[in-house]
C-alpha cells in the first residue's frame, strides 16, 4: 500500500500539478498564436514576469500591516494577474502591434518575441538579481499529510499544490464558457478561424486582440506565480518549461485551447511517469515475475527528462500531422 | 439620389493596377449584376467597395456619404454587407454562432432578424448546432447569406454566389437573391453565369480590362448582340 501511495505523490500528483502548469502556459500560446499567427516564444518569461509581479504586491501588502490567515502571496495573485494583463497589452503596443501594422511576416513577429524574451529576462535580472526567491514572505507554506487508508505513509500535497489544481479547475470551466457563451468569447473563436471574414463582418479586431493578451498575460501569471510558489521564484524559471509548453501546444492542436489543456496534461504526465521509478510498483508482485527487479526502473533517467516532451511530439505527430484536436497545419 | 455610386474608380494591389475607370449606381431596391470575362476586375470591383484594395482615383458613395478608401471593419456599421466566394463562413462555428457573429455589431435585440434568417433558410434551422463547416456547399452558402443579413444591410455584395454550386442549387440560388431584394436590399453581384443572373438583374454592367464596356439594364444587354457576341458565347 506504500508503494501505491508513493506513486501516488510521485507520479500522479506530480504529473498533475506540472500539467496544469503547462496547460495554463499552453492555452496562452495557442491563443496567441490562433488570433495573432506568431508563436510568441516571450511566454516563459512573461509567467516569470507575472511570479514577479505577485512578489511586489504580496510585499506591499504585507508591509501596508494586511494580515491574512493564508500566505499573502495567494492574495497578490488576483491583483497580479491583472497587472501582467495590462502589461501584456503594452508589451503587445509596443512591440507586436507596429510590426502587424507594417504587414511583417509572422517570422518577424517571432523574432520580435525572441528580443522581448531577452529583454524581459535583463530586465528581471536587472532589478531583482539572480537569487533564488521566496514567495512565501509572512507564513510557511501548509503542508497537508492526507492519510491513505491501509498505508503508514500519506498522500502529500501543499498549499501552493491545491490551490493550482482547483485554479486550472476553474480557469478551464470559466475559458470554456468565456468562449462558447459570450459575445467576444466567440469573436475569438471567429477571428481565429478566418480573420479576413471576421473584419468583413465589422468584428473589432483590437478587443479581440486585448482580450487575447489579458486572458495569456492572466493565465501566465497564475501559472509562473504558482509554481515558483511550488519551488523558488528564481529569474529563469520559466524559461526553462518554455519547451515542453510549446511541445503542449504543437501536440495539442495549436490554435485550439481544449488542445492546449489536453497536451498540457499528457506532457506534464507523461514526464513525470517517464521518470518515475516503475520499481516500487512491481516489487510487491517481485515473486511471480520473471527477472530480477532492478533498484531504479525508470523509462528515463531524470537526467533526460526534458527529452520527453519532444518524444510525445513526435510520437503524435507521427499519427495525427496536425495535433489531438486538428489544429492548423504550420 | 443614389444609394451607391461609383465614379471612375482606379484601384490595385500594391503598385499593379487592375480597375482602370469602373462607374457603376446603383438606385435604393436594384439589382445590379457585375459580368465580364475573366480577369476583368469584377470581383475586384466588390473589394474596392469594400476597403480590401487600394484606390488610386476616382471616389465611391454610398447613400450620398463619401466611403472611397473606408476599412473593411467600418463597412458593417453603414449596413454594408459582403459575401465572399470562398471561405464565406467560419467553418468552426456553429450555424447559429456564424449567424451571431453577422450580428456583431449590433447592440439592440436581433432575434427578429434570426428568426427571419431561419425562416428563409429552412434547413440551417435544423442544423443550428452544427458547424458551418460540415455542411454541404449549398448550404454553407445560405450560412453566408444569412451572415450577411443579420445587420439587416442596405447594400449587399455577393461575389459569384453560385461558383462551385450545381446547376439545382444555382437557381435556388438566383431565386434567394430576388427574394432578398423583394425585402428591399439593393443587391450588387458578381456572376459568371452571365445570362441566367442578367436575367434578373435590374442593371449590368459588363466589364473588361477593368473598366466598363456597356452599361444598360439587364434585358437590354442581353439582347444586346454586341454583347452577345463578344462574351455571352452568342
Amino acid at each position: 500500500m506504500n508503494d501505491l501511495v508513493f506513486f501516488i505523490n510521485k507520479g500522479l500528483l506530480s504529473g498533475m500539478i506540472i500539467g496544469s502548469i503547462y496547460a495554463m502556459g499552453a492555452i496562452g500560446v495557442t491563443m496567441i498564436f490562433g488570433i495573432l499567427r506568431f508563436a510568441h516564444f516571450a511566454h516563459g518569461d512573461m509567467m516569470t514576469l507575472g511570479a514577479f509581479v505577485t512578489l511586489i504586491i504580496a510585499a506591499l501588502l504585507a508591509s501596508a500591516g494586511v494580515v491574512l490567515p493564508f500566505p499573502i502571496a495567494f492574495a497578490a495573485i488576483i491583483p497580479a494577474m491583472a497587472v501582467t494583463a495590462v502589461l501584456a497589452i503594452g508589451l503587445d503596443k509596443v512591440f507586436y502591434k507596429p510590426l502587424r501594422n507594417a504587414g511583417a511576416r509572422p517570422v518577424v513577429l517571432v523574432m520580435a518575441s525572441v528580443g522581448v524574451t531577452l529583454m524581459l529576462q535583463g530586465l528581471i535580472r536587472l532589478f531583482a538579481g539572480v537569487r533564488a526567491r521566496d514567495m512565501f514572505i509572512d507564513q510557511p507554506k501548509d503542508i497537508f499529510q492526507i492519510p491513505f487508508p491501509g498505508a503508514s505513509r500519506a498522500v502529500i500535497l501543499t498549499e501552493p499544490q491545491i490551490v493550482l489544481i482547483g485554479f486550472t479547475v476553474i480557469a478551464v470551466l470559466a475559458l470554456h464558457l468565456f468562449l462558447t457563451r459570450s459575445r467576444l468569447g466567440k469573436a475569438m473563436r471567429a477571428v481565429s478561424d478566418n480573420p479576413e471574414l471576421a473584419r468583413i463582418t465589422g468584428i473589432n479586431t483590437n478587443h479581440v486582440v486585448w482580450a487575447t493578451w489579458i486572458i495569456g498575460g492572466g493565465l501566465a501569471c497564475a501559472a509562473g506565480s504558482l509554481l515558483s510558489m511550488d519551488v523558488t521564484l528564481k529569474p529563469d524559471l520559466s524559461f526553462n518549461i518554455l519547451l515542453p509548453i510549446f511541445a503542449a501546444t504543437i501536440v495539442g492542436g495549436i490554435g485550439q485551447p481544449y488542445g492546449a489543456i489536453a497536451g498540457g496534461f499528457l506532457v506534464g504526465f507523461c514526464e513525470t511517469l517517464a521518470v518515475f521509478n516503475w520499481s516500487v510498483l512491481l516489487r510487491p508482485i517481485q515473486d511471480s515475475l520473471w527477472f530480477e527487479l532492478p533498484r531504479n526502473m525508470a523509462l528515463v533517467p531524470t537526467e533526460y527528462k526534458l527529452m520527453v516532451p519532444f518524444l510525445i511530439l513526435i510520437i503524435v505527430l507521427i499519427y495525427r500531422p496536425t495535433g489531438i484536436f486538428r489544429g492548423r497545419v504550420l | 439620389m443614389s444609394l451607391l455610386k461609383i465614379s471612375n474608380l482606379h484601384a490595385g494591389y500594391g503598385q499593379m493596377s487592375i480597375l482602370k475607370g469602373v462607374d457603376m449606381t446603383l438606385e435604393e431596391g436594384e439589382i445590379g449584376v457585375i459580368v465580364g470575362p475573366n480577369g476583368a476586375g469584377k470581383s475586384t470591383t466588390l473589394k474596392a467597395i469594400f476597403g480590401m484594395l487600394n484606390i488610386t482615383e476616382g471616389s465611391i458613395e454610398f447613400d450620398g456619404e463619401d466611403i472611397t478608401g473606408i476599412r473593411s471593419e467600418e463597412l458593417a456599421s453603414h449596413r454594408i454587407a459582403f459575401v465572399p466566394q470562398e471561405n464565406n463562413v467560419f467553418h468552426t462555428l456553429t450555424v447559429h454562432e456564424n449567424l451571431e457573429m453577422g450580428a456583431y455589431i449590433r447592440r439592440d435585440d436581433f432575434s427578429r432578424v434570426m428568426d427571419h434568417v431561419y425562416e428563409i433558410f429552412p434547413p440551417l434551422k435544423e442544423k443550428r448546432r452544427q458547424p458551418a463547416g460540415e455542411l454541404s456547399g449549398g448550404q454553407r452558402q445560405m450560412v453566408a447569406f444569412g451572415r450577411a443579413l443579420m445587420i439587416e444591410p442596405k447594400l449587399i455584395l455577393l461575389d459569384e454566389p453560385t461558383a462551385g454550386l450545381s446547376p439545382m442549387f444555382m437557381s435556388q440560388i438566383f431565386d434567394r437573391v430576388i427574394a432578398i431584394n423583394k425585402t428591399g436590399v439593393t443587391v450588387a453581384m458578381v456572376e459568371q453565369n452571365a445570362k441566367q443572373a442578367l436575367a434578373i438583374a435590374h442593371k449590368g454592367f459588363v466589364l473588361a480590362n477593368g473598366a466598363n464596356s456597356f452599361t444598360d439594364t439587364g434585358r437590354n444587354l442581353l439582347e444586346n448582340p454586341e454583347v452577345a457576341k463578344s462574351f455571352l458565347g452568342g
